[in-house]
C-alpha cells in the first residue's frame, strides 16, 4: 500500500484531485476519465505509481456504485446516508456533521436525539427538502442529490406538523394529495375513502381539519403521506405534541404499517417511542451518529431499569445493603437526596421483593420506583452529558435564517 | 411532464377554489372591502374633488381607480397564503411529491387571479349604484376588466415572492403593505395628478397603476387629464405601457418565483 501523501508532493495534490473526480466522481466516469482529469488538474502527467493509486480510488468509487445498485435489484438497503454534512449561517452553525446511516429494506430504523442534534435536517435530506453541502444518500437506490423526482416517487413524508389544509375538509385533503400523485379523479376517491377507512376518520371525513384533534390530525397527516403506498416512509417526531392516547393511538398506526411491510425510518425524542416501534435505534448527537443498535443493545450500554427508593436518612444504610441484594449491579447512594439506586434486570419482580425486604424489616420508604431508562440516560451513558436543549434553539434559530436566503 | 404541469396547477387553484366554498367569510371579506372604499370615496371625498373635466361625476374617475387598486392588492392574498402555507408546512409536502416544481405558484396565482373576477363583478354592481356609467360599450368594459385581470394576476407573482421570503403571514401582511399602499395613492387613482407637485407627477402618472388607471378609462370611455407628463409616450400610450409593464413583471417574478419555491424550506 502506497501512502498517497508520499506520492503527491502537498496535500494540495490531493485536492486537486478530489476536485477531479475521486472523491466526488460522476457516476459514469471510466477509470481513463478520471485519469485525464487527474493529470489536466495536477499539470503534469502521471507516474506509473499513481496510477495504482488511482485505481484505488476507482474501485473505492465503483463499490459505492455497486452498494447503490445492490438496493434496486437486491433489495438490501433502503436508505443509504454516507457521511452527510450540513452547515447553516456560512459554517458557523453545523446541523449534520459527517453523519451515516442505513437502513434494510422492511425495518424500521429509530432516528433518537435531542432537538437540534440533526434529526429533521437528516430526514428533510433524505427527502429531497434539502441539499447536504456534502455526502451522499441514496434512498431506494436512487441519489437524493442527482435524481430527487424519482425520489420524490416512491418515499412518504410526514413531518412534526401536520401538513395539510386547515380550513378543508379531511376528504378535500385526501382527494387533492390523490391528485397530485397522479391518481385519476375516481381514483383519487377510491384512496381517500380506503385511507379515512384504515385511519378510522371516515367519521371525520366531511369535517374541516381545523376541528380536528391532534390526534387525528396527525394520523391525516400520515394518510396523506400514504396515498401511493410508498417504499420508504419518513416520520419526523410523528407524536411530539401529542397527548398520552394521542401517542398511543399514533404508535398502533404506524405498528399496522410496519407490519404491511413498509420500511420505515423515524425520528423521536422518546426513548420509549423508539423501543415501541423500531427493530434499530440511531442515537444521534451533534449532527452525528453516536451509537447504534438494538433497543436491548442500547439498554444493556445504558444498564436496563433502575431501581430507586427514597428513604429516612437513618434507614439509608439497611435500604442500600436490600437494593444491593436484589440488584446485584452496583448501588449509587445520594445522601443528599436521601435516594438509593442500583441497576436491575428482573424488572417488577425485582421492586416486589425490594418491598417484602423492606417491609420485613419495618422499613416505610418515603418513595420507591422502578425507572425506565430515558434519552437523558441513554445520553449520559453514551456521552457522558445530558441531551443539550439549549444548543438546539441556537441551531433551529439558524436554520430558518438559513432557509430565508 | 408539461400535461402534469398544468393539471397539477389546476388541482391546486381548485384548491383555494374549495377553501372559499368551505370558509365563504374569505369571499365575503374580501368583496366588502373594495366595496366599502367605493362608497367612502364616492360619497366622503367626491363632493370636494374635483375631476377637472366639465360634466364628469368623480365617481366615473374613481371607479376605474378603485378597480386597478382592488387588483393590484390581489399579491396580498397570494402573499399570506402562501407564506400561511410555510408556516403550516404545507410547501415541504407539496415539494415532497412527484409534481412538477411550478404547479404550487402557478396554481396560486391562477387562483387568485379567479377570485378577482368575483370581486370585480360586485365592485361593478356596486359602481352602477352609485352612478358609475361606463360610456364605451360593452366590448371594451370587457377589455377594461380583462385587463384588471391580468394586471392582478401579474402583481399576485409579486405576492408570491414576498409570500415565500417572510418568516410569517403577519410579516407578509405587513410587506405587502409597504409595497403597494404608495404606489396605489400616489398615482392618478384616487385625484387628478395635476395638483400634486411637478416632481412628483413624473412618478405618479408613469407608475404601473397610474398607466393602468389611465388605460382603463380611456377604455370605460372617459379622457384621462395628465400633467407634466401629458406629451409623454406612455402617457399618450397607457394601455400599451400598461402590457409592457405587466410583461416586466412576469419576466422577473415568475422566474425569481419559482426558483424560490424550489430552493426554500419552511417552518
Amino acid at each position: 500500500m502506497i501512502n498517497p501523501i508520499k506520492v503527491f508532493e502537498t496535500p494540495n495534490d490531493l485536492a486537486k484531485i478530489g476536485i477531479a473526480g475521486i472523491i466526488n466522481p460522476k457516476p459514469t466516469a471510466t477509470r481513463k476519465e478520471i485519469e485525464v482529469n487527474t493529470a489536466t488538474s495536477l499539470g503534469r502527467s502521471l507516474k506509473g505509481d499513481l496510477n495504482l493509486i488511482l485505481s484505488q480510488a476507482f474501485l473505492a468509487m465503483r463499490n459505492w456504485q455497486e452498494r447503490a445498485k445492490i438496493t434496486t435489484i437486491g433489495q438490501v438497503k433502503a436508505v443509504i446516508a454516507e457521511n452527510l454534512i450540513k452547515t447553516y449561517d456560512k459554517g458557523k452553525v453545523r446541523a449534520l456533521d459527517g453523519l451515516s446511516l442505513d437502513v434494510e429494506e422492511g425495518t424500521v430504523l429509530g432516528v433518537l436525539g435531542p432537538n437540534g442534534a440533526g434529526k429533521t435536517t437528516t430526514v428533510r435530506i433524505l427527502a429531497t427538502l434539502i441539499t447536504p453541502d456534502s455526502g451522499r444518500a441514496t434512498v431506494a437506490g436512487i441519489d437524493v442529490i442527482k435524481d430527487p423526482g424519482k425520489v420524490r416517487e416512491v418515499i412518504g413524508l410526514s413531518g412534526q406538523y401536520a401538513a395539510v389544509d386547515e380550513t378543508l375538509t379531511g376528504w378535500d385533503n385526501l382527494t387533492m394529495f390523490s391528485r397530485l400523485y397522479h391518481l385519476s379523479p375516481s381514483a383519487s376517491k377510491k384512496r381517500a375513502g380506503e385511507l379515512l377507512e384504515q385511519f378510522s376518520l371516515t367519521d371525520a371525513a366531511k369535517r374541516p381539519i381545523k376541528t380536528y384533534s391532534g390526534g387525528m390530525r396527525r394520523r391525516l397527516d400520515l394518510a396523506a403521506s400514504l396515498i401511493v403506498k410508498p417504499k420508504i416512509l419518513f416520520l419526523d417526531e410523528p407524536t411530539t405534541g401529542l397527548d398520552p392516547r394521542g401517542r398511543i393511538e399514533m404508535w398502533e398506526v404506524i405498528q399496522g404499517l410496519v407490519k404491511d411491510g413498509t420500511t420505515l425510518l423515524l425520528t423521536t425524542q422518546y426513548l420509549e417511542e423508539a423501543d415501541q416501534l423500531a427493530d434499530e435505534i440511531a442515537v444521534i448527537d451533534h449532527g452525528k451518529v453516536i451509537a447504534r443498535g438494538t433497543s436491548d443493545q442500547l439498554k444493556k450500554e445504558v444498564g436496563g431499569e433502575r431501581l430507586e427508593i427514597v428513604a429516612e436518612a437513618k434507614d439509608l444504610q439497611q435500604v442500600a445493603e436490600i437494593v444491593g441484594k436484589v440488584s446485584g449491579g452496583k448501588v449509587v447512594v445520594e445522601e443528599g437526596s436521601r435516594q438509593v439506586s442500583a441497576p436491575v434486570t428482573t424488572g417488577s419482580r425485582a421492586l416486589i421483593e425490594a418491598v417484602r425486604s423492606l417491609d420485613d424489616l419495618g422499613i416505610h420508604p418515603l418513595d420507591i420506583a422502578l425507572k425506565r431508562p430515558s434519552l437523558d440516560d441513554v445520553f449520559i451513558a453514551l456521552t457522558g452529558h445530558v441531551a443539550e436543549e439549549k444548543k438546539s434553539e441556537e441551531l433551529e434559530a439558524a436554520q430558518k435564517r438559513g432557509r430565508r436566503k | 411532464m408539461i400535461k402534469y404541469a398544468v393539471s397539477d396547477s389546476l388541482i391546486i387553484t381548485k384548491r383555494q377554489l374549495l377553501q372559499l366554498i368551505r370558509v365563504p367569510e374569505v369571499l365575503i371579506f374580501s368583496t366588502i372591502q373594495p366595496v366599502m372604499f367605493v362608497l367612502l370615496f364616492r360619497y366622503v371625498f367626491g363632493g370636494s374633488i374635483s375631476t377637472g373635466i366639465p360634466g364628469v361625476d368623480y365617481v366615473q374617475l374613481l371607479m376605474p381607480g378603485i378597480f386597478v387598486q382592488t387588483v393590484a392588492f390581489t399579491l396580498a392574498g397570494t402573499a399570506v397564503g402562501l407564506a400561511e402555507d410555510m408556516q403550516k408546512g404545507l410547501i415541504d409536502r407539496f415539494r415532497s411529491l412527484p409534481i412538477s416544481r411550478s404547479a404550487v405558484v402557478f396554481g396560486r396565482t391562477l387562483g387568485d387571479g379567479a377570485l378577482n373576477i368575483v370581486v370585480l363583478a360586485v365592485m361593478g354592481l356596486a359602481g352602477y349604484a352609485v352612478g358609475w356609467r361606463p360610456s364605451s360599450g360593452l366590448f371594451n368594459v370587457l377589455l377594461g376588466f380583462a385587463f384588471l385581470l391580468l394586471f392582478g394576476f401579474a402583481m399576485a407573482w409579486v405576492g408570491v415572492l414576498i409570500g415565500l421570503s417572510v418568516r410569517s403571514a403577519r410579516v407578509a401582511n405587513a410587506a405587502v403593505f409597504i409595497a403597494v399602499f404608495p404606489l396605489t395613492f400616489l398615482s392618478n387613482a384616487f385625484a387628478p395628478t395635476t395638483g400634486m407637485p411637478k416632481a412628483l407627477q413624473y412618478f405618479a402618472e408613469w407608475n404601473p397603476v397610474s398607466t393602468m388607471v389611465a388605460g382603463c378609462r380611456e377604455l370605460f370611455g372617459l379622457q384621462n387629464i395628465f400633467g407634466v407628463t401629458a406629451n409623454s409616450w406612455p402617457s399618450q400610450n397607457p394601455l400599451e405601457m400598461s402590457l409592457i409593464y405587466m410583461v416586466i413583471i412576469m419576466a422577473i417574478f415568475i422566474p425569481l418565483s419559482v426558483r424560490k419555491y424550489i430552493n426554500t424550506a419552511s417552518k
